[in-house]
């Protein structure tokens, strides 16, 4: 609150004007600014303004410290860059010299004036108001003190992929708790489907399988898989939440993973999800063969028992050897509240849906397949054994197109490149090269290989003899355009019709066998996941970052934090160091043992509120209630995330908004428009 | 407006996490466009109180600009949203006002948009340049104030 007792006039404000080298002076006169300040915002309470090459540098930082010692400053105004860069650094610099961090301002005039303007005058006029504005606004800032929450060492990470596993594994080495959710039966992720991975082709499974058993058997880690995290209340460092059990019919504390329920079960199915669609499961299934936890899992989809209306069948239990039987099929819902300090989003990525490409006839055609069935295909433990066949199980293709950026970088679809579908096309035409001696094309729009060892492995599958042919396919069909094409041909032949933008010619190319290299999209539920976890999705769904190149970590809710293909497609090698980092984050909230948190916050004026309520239903954190005893509203300030709607709403004024105050804000409005305002004709 | 020389001042509200960014990022890619609007950061566009624009309006400025989120990327999640209603009712009552409504505009960009931010500001300078000089609240008011005279209550009841 703005403290209106203190005359203005005794207050001391420094003005610093940044030169920036050139990258503001070049635009702005910077002494014409200093001089403004010290002379026409005298009476504001500006006792000297001076101008320095580099405000930031530690001597432009002593001149700061040395004027507040010998000057007695009491505020300080550095009219430089974006407060986002340097509103800590002078902060700091104010702080140390015993003057209140939150009385000091930051006026951008490089970012908002040197760099977007060319008219030196009108750069200049306009400096020259920033700083004004700011000096009004400084006057009304009031000494704050930053709110510390302490923080919980218990840390959830949401997804148990390659990089939310990296993430868990990373913060329980370093002797602290860790909850692990996954949504599937097992930790693993979508590289636990991959055969090899790319460039050095190791097998998807040698490497991952440890992890993932490091994973369940650490005993910090606390597994929860068939799983979802449902609510989550609190803020950084305090988060409680609820993650929801889903019922896996079989008692998780009994089952030894002996596996005869799943040899005695009767119903086959296919399994659209681990084998993608090409293999088969039982109605209760181990999700794969190196699961983590090694349990089943009972689908009552299928379940004959559950089918038929809760009767017959039942073999499961029959054979169950456990005692008691592991088998429960009245298993519930179960619910548990947890409480964390951090969480970890690494929840992945959905594959696009192929289909939605009509003219490329997958689901149609029965011979093109996606990148993740052709993955499942290569994997020895997969449904062919390892080997690459058609539709019909057995035919070995003599040709196979594959077709690049199936549903990325493509406007109708999605305009992201996919980031790894080129590494992973060339993987896989150098495996059915390998596997099946076919003549293998590839449809590319261009090839980017940017990673370590990618375009070495690029130039290795173009020395296999592998085709390239560089055009986006217009359309994949199995209608030959005359009798000669069919005859030459023969039934069942797939044409790939193409534009071959380096020849300068359309192309129909015949193969047995087509591989759609489909994108990968963000998961279809990610806003939801978002809004549980209040952190924001783009306009394409993939989470943000709290800055995308400098903090890719974090997110704009504190205590959240995001690896992996979650924000964004990505490599292993890139979700790995993304687990770590993120780990990384949280540990080092951990060790502080309590974070410090900017303090502008809501607060009610008891007294002035007339307990109207009209704030009440604004706030999406739940930080407003009302107290019916004293008909006044209260805001949790450490709920309250500081947006100040409620501030704006108040009618009666009597929510005051720390660090963004009505007074405060009033006052830089004046300043800004100081030499600008008309006085008005008296009628 | 015949007068070419006139140059609006404008003031920009712009939010802690998108608007206000996507006015750095203009700058870091060195984007131009006119030196007319002077910004004022707040944490989120929901925090911009009608009075704000109101102030501004009457203390000489020609017109307003409010720039939030886009919409479902609110850093506050859905706060814009209620910016997005301000913004509408206010537009009302300005033109009650007598103020054209264009002259206090609403926009949202991402952080990311800077360029697309300042396009925008170009966009409004050019509009209010067309729209003239506001000078309020000198300007009169286009419906009679009040009626002449006012019965007292103690006639009235007599």
């Amino acid at each position: 609150m703005t403290d209106n007792s203190k005359p203005e006039s005794q207050e001391r404000i420094g003005v610093y004007v940044c030169h920036c080298g050139t990258n503001i002076a070049g635009v702005v006169d910077v002494e014409s600014v200093a001089r403004f300040a010290a002379e026409d915002l005298k009476d504001r309470g500006v006792v000297l303004a001076r101008d320095y090459t580099f405000m930031c540098s530690v001597a432009g930082q002593e001149l700061i410290e040395q004027d507040i010692h010998e000057q007695q400053l009491t505020r300080v105004v550095v009219a430089a860059c974006s407060p986002h860069l340097h509103e800590k650094t002078f902060r700091g610099v104010c702080e140390r010299s015993g003057v209140n961090p939150y009385l000091s301002e930051m006026a951008s005039i490089r970012e908002h004036v040197a760099w977007v303007h060319t008219d030196k005058a009108a750069a200049t006029a306009k400096a020259k108001a920033i700083v004004s504005g700011t000096v009004e606004r400084v006057l009304k800032n009031d000494p704050l003190e930053a709110i510390r929450v302490p923080i919980d060492a218990q840390t959830l990470v949401v997804g148990g992929g390659i990089a939310g596993i990296q993430a868990a594994l990373e913060v329980a080495e370093a002797g602290y708790e860790v909850v692990l959710v996954e949504r599937e039966a097992s930790l693993g992720g979508h590289m636990a489907q991959f055969d090899k991975t790319f460039p050095t082709l190791d097998c998807a499974a040698c490497i991952l399988t440890p992890k993932m058993a490091a994973a369940g058997s650490h005993p910090k880690i606390h597994l929860f898989t068939w799983s979802e995290v449902e609510k989550v209340e609190g803020f950084v460092g305090n988060y409680t939440v609820t993650v929801k059990k889903k019922p896996r019919y079989v008692d998780e504390d009994v089952c030894t993973g002996c596996g005869i329920c799943v040899e005695k079960c009767p119903v086959l199915v296919v399994d659209d999800k681990f084998e993608a669609g090409i293999g088969y499961r039982k109605a209760i299934y181990w999700p794969f063969a190196q699961a983590v936890p090694n349990l089943p899992v009972l689908d009552p989809d299928t379940c004959t028992y559950y089918v038929g209306g809760k009767g017959g069948c039942k073999a499961c239990e029959k054979f169950c050897p456990t005692v008691p039987n592991s088998i429960k099929f009245d298993q519930k819902e179960e619910r548990v509240t947890l409480r964390v300090g951090n969480i970890v989003l690494a929840t992945g990525w959905d594959l696009f849906d192929a289909r939605r490409i009509p003219q490329y006839g997958y689901g149609r055609l029965p011979n093109v397949f996606t990148n993740l069935e052709l993955e499942r295909m290569c994997n020895a433990a997969g449904p062919t054994g390892g080997k690459v066949v058609m539709r019909d199980g057995k035919s070995t293709p003599e040709t196979v197109g594959i077709v690049h950026c199936v549903g990325s970088r493509d406007r109708t679809y999605n305009r992201h490149c996919s980031a790894i579908c080129c590494m992973q096309s060339l993987k896989t035409a150098h495996l059915v090269k390998e596997r099946t001696g076919a003549e293998v094309y590839n449809f590319y729009i261009d090839i980017r290989t940017p990673g370590k060892e990618y375009d070495e492995f690029y130039q290795r599958v173009l020395d296999d003899g592998i085709h390239f042919v560089r055009g986006k396919v217009a359309e994949i069909t199995d209608i030959p355009f005359d009798p000669a094409e069919a005859s030459r041909n023969g039934a069942g032949t797939l044409y790939v019709q193409v534009e071959d933008t380096l020849a300068g010619m359309q192309r129909r190319i015949p193969v047995d066998m087509v591989v759609l290299s489909a994108g990968l999209e963000p998961r279809r539920d990610s806003a939801e996941v978002g809004k549980t976890f209040g952190i924001a999705c783009s306009s394409n769904g993939w989470f943000i970052e709290k800055h995308a190149k400098m903090d890719p970590i974090a997110t704009m809710t504190e205590g959240v934090f995001i690896a992996g293909c979650a924000a964004g497609p990505k490599d292993i090698p890139a979700s790995v160091s993304q687990g770590s980092a993120a780990a990384a984050r949280v540990l080092n909230y951990i060790r502080q043992g309590e974070l410090a948190l900017e303090p502008v916050r809501a607060s009610v004026l008891a007294e002035q509120c007339s307990g109207c309520r009209l704030c009440n239903g604004l706030c999406p954190f739940n930080a407003i209630s009302f107290d019916a005893a004293r008909k006044v509203t209260e805001i949790n300030a450490a709920l309250c995330q500081g947006c100040g709607t409620c501030v704006a709403a108040c009618p009666a004024g009597a929510i005051q908004g720390t660090g963004f105050s009505n007074a405060q804000l009033f006052a830089q409005i004046e300043g800004l428009l100081r030499d600008f305002s008309r006085v008005p004709e008296v009628v | 407006m015949s007068d070419s020389t006139f140059e609006p001042v404008i003031i920009g509200f712009t939010c802690n996490w998108c608007s206000y960014r996507a006015a750095d990022l203009a700058g870091t890619a060195r984007i131009k466009y006119p030196p007319n609007v002077r910004l004022i950061r707040v944490m989120c566009s929901g925090r911009i109180d009608p009075t704000f624009v109101l102030k501004a309006l009457s203390e000489g400025a020609d017109g307003v600009l409010i720039a939030g989120c886009h919409p479902g990327e609110c850093h506050y999640l859905e706060q814009n949203y209620k910016a997005l209603r301000r913004h509408r009712l206010l537009q009302k009552t300005l033109a009650q006002f007598g103020i054209e409504p264009a002259r206090v505009r609403l926009t949202w960009a991402s952080a990311a948009e800077g360029a697309l931010f300042a396009e925008e500001i170009a966009a409004m300078v050019n509009e209010v340049k067309a729209l003239g000089p506001l000078n309020w609240p000198a300007r009169p008011l286009p419906v009679a104030t009040a009626p002449a005279e006012i019965p007292k209550l103690s006639e009235v009841a007599a």
